[in-house]
């Protein structure tokens, strides 16, 4: 909206000074939105499924929400610090003469891949999905593992 | 109506409640995605519920209004500390008043991989009945 307001006319000739007004508003709305969204973390990519990562000494965790799936319904895969998730969502047929009163929940097509901060040892990676919840446990490579360093007294 | 050409999900922000009664409780709180269906004979609820275990989720039906109650248990273990966090998690709540008399004897509950599949019979008094119009 605003890029084509740019391209279309040029800044200088306004139709009406409110119109001008207007457009800050939202510029401001848009600067602090940028800002309340990256406070929370939230939606970063905008990709189905939404990710959850954690780490800790040994492992990373990868987390979404995929209610009705099964891990034999997925289709994941790792290379090196790259993790992708592919795969459906299907809803069973119901019964034909059934009527609906809501209809909210969602089928489709999804993939995602998702770059981790560092290599993992993806002979060792495991995926379970409890819940409708998966979750990928990526061991860090040997490298990627914090070391203690000892300081000496000299 | 069925789409059968499987578009591609969009993702979305789970939806938070606005609450009619003011929390004591910390958290958020989720209204879950729902399907609600009917036929002749039962009323069918579908509702997405990610991480919620058949045992955290309460049903109540009271005077014909319905209240889906679950709890989630946070699933990262102590000691890990966030890297990307794009969904939060929290319990899901959200009511119904339904309008058909229900059977709550016959009421099945069933909850898989995070869907909750609720039946709710209608009682027989409620089923539609087909009346034949005489001509005299």
């Amino acid at each position: 909206m605003l890029w084509r307001r740019r391209t279309d006319q040029p800044p200088w000739s306004w139709s009406s000074p409110f119109e001008e007004l207007e457009r800050m508003r939202r510029q401001m709305d848009l600067l602090s939105g940028g800002y309340s969204r990256s406070l929370f973390g939230e939606p970063a990519a905008g990709v189905f499924p939404l990710m959850n990562v954690t780490e800790d000494k040994d492992n990373y965790y990868v987390r979404a929400e995929l209610p009705g799936l099964k891990a034999e319904d997925l289709d994941i895969s790792v290379t090196g610090d790259t993790l992708s998730i592919s795969g459906e969502r299907k809803l069973p047929a119901e019964d034909e003469k059934a009527k609906y009163h809501r209809r909210e929940r969602e089928a489709g097509r999804f993939s995602r891949i998702l770059s981790l901060p560092a290599r993992t040892d993806t002979k060792k990676v495991e995926a379970v999905c409890t819940d409708g919840v998966l979750t990928v446990t990526l061991p860090k490579a040997e490298a990627a593992k914090p070391k203690q360093i000892s300081v000496k007294a000299s | 109506m069925v789409d059968t050409e499987s578009k591609a999900l969009q993702a979305k922000e789970k939806a938070e409640m606005t609450t009619p009664a003011e929390q004591t409780r910390p958290g958020v709180v989720f209204t879950p995605a729902v399907d609600i269906f009917e036929t002749e004979k039962e009323i069918t609820l579908l509702a997405d519920m990610p991480g919620v275990q058949a045992a955290d989720l309460n049903i109540d039906l009271h005077e014909n209004v319905l209240s889906l109650d679950g709890e989630v248990n946070a699933p990262e273990g102590s000691g890990e500390a966030d890297i990307i966090r794009e969904y939060r998690t929290g319990k899901y709540y959200r009511q119904f008043t339904l309008s058909q008399v229900i059977d709550q004897g016959k009421i099945d509950a069933e909850m898989k991989d995070g869907v909750l599949r609720l039946s709710l019979p209608k009682v027989e008094a409620a089923t539609p009945r087909r009346i034949a119009v005489k001509s005299s």
